[in-house]
């Protein structure tokens, strides 16, 4: 890591990213009027899910940074889903 | 392509500085995500009473400050790109760009929450406790994770503030950025916990 060569995204990458987060956007929208019953939460969801890993890899470096902090963030979010898997183990079956 | 001039003779440590933060990072998401396990355990025992009161937000607002803020999120990462390839003015607007498009979000928070406040739609108001209990969890749900949020706005607006002014004075440069990029990295964690709560609280059905 010593003398860290750092990659450079380009201007039109970011402006790629952003206009697929902004259809995206147009996308959450549209599903969220058509009745899907509970898949709309999960579909809403989903959709936010695509939009994090595009700011998180893009905009955040992630994709050019080394394997060590994409584990970790790995980790953090496996600490949250356990988090919350282990919430509803006990609000679903009270 | 650039080199960074090595750690050990500028006793700077930027992988150290980018992982300190991200660390930091997940403890915002635990914080995030505990009003999220609430909002999820609350929507599973009153999902009518929470599209109810979901129905009572402006999804034109909300919709218009999720195009804010993930345009203010590609200022600060243009900002970022082109800090590295020294475009030293090209930065500078880039960031005035981010503190302009936060502006603008906590304008139209202010106007939507002063619209529901101005409805009597307020935590322990009157009209809100004579609502059904899954609307009041709604509500108080809404107030607190919107409010964390716009706090979180307010603070990394002043964050990207300084670094707009240290990059005009040229204390932050192309080799010398990390300050840039984690303030960067802080700005992101905003967009992407607004990204999750405009779904779940402005589309609900």
């Amino acid at each position: 890591m010593d003398g860290e060569t750092r990659h450079i995204i380009s201007y039109r990458t970011l402006v790629i990213i952003w206009l697929a987060l902004l259809v995206l956007t147009a996308i959450t929208i549209g599903v969220s009027r058509i009745h899907l019953g509970p898949l709309n939460i999960w579909a809403a969801l989903g959709i936010a899910s695509i939009k994090s890993a595009l700011v998180i890899f893009f905009f955040m470096h992630l994709k050019h940074e080394p394997l060590f902090l994409k584990v970790f963030l790995l980790i953090a979010l496996l600490t949250l889903a356990i988090f919350i898997g282990l919430n509803f183990f006990d609000v679903l079956y009270r | 392509m650039i080199t960074n001039s090595s750690h050990e003779h500028s006793g700077k440590d930027p992988f150290g500085a980018r992982l300190g933060m991200w660390l930091f990072l997940f403890t915002e998401v635990i914080l995030f995500g505990g009003l999220f396990v609430l909002y999820a355990a609350y929507l599973s025992r009153y999902p009518g009473e929470f599209a109810q009161a979901a129905h009572r937000l402006d999804m034109i607002m909300g919709g218009s400050n999720t195009i804010v803020l993930l345009t203010s999120s590609l200022f600060v990462a243009l900002a970022v790109s082109a800090l590295q390839r020294s475009e030293k003015t090209a930065a500078t607007l880039f960031l005035l760009g981010t503190v302009i498009s936060a502006m603008v979000f906590l304008g139209i928070k202010y106007l939507e929450w002063s619209a529901k406040i101005g409805h009597g739609i307020y935590p322990d108001s009157a009209i809100l406790n004579e609502m059904a209990r899954g609307e009041i969890i709604f509500f108080g749900l809404y107030f607190v994770t919107t409010g964390l949020h716009g706090l979180h706005v307010l603070i990394g607006m002043f964050i990207i503030l300084v670094m707009l002014v240290r990059v005009r004075i040229g204390t932050v440069d192309a080799d010398n950025f990390t300050q840039l990029e984690v303030s960067g990295l802080y700005w992101h964690l905003v967009d992407l916990i607004w990204i999750f709560i405009f779904p779940l609280y402005y589309l609900l059905l």
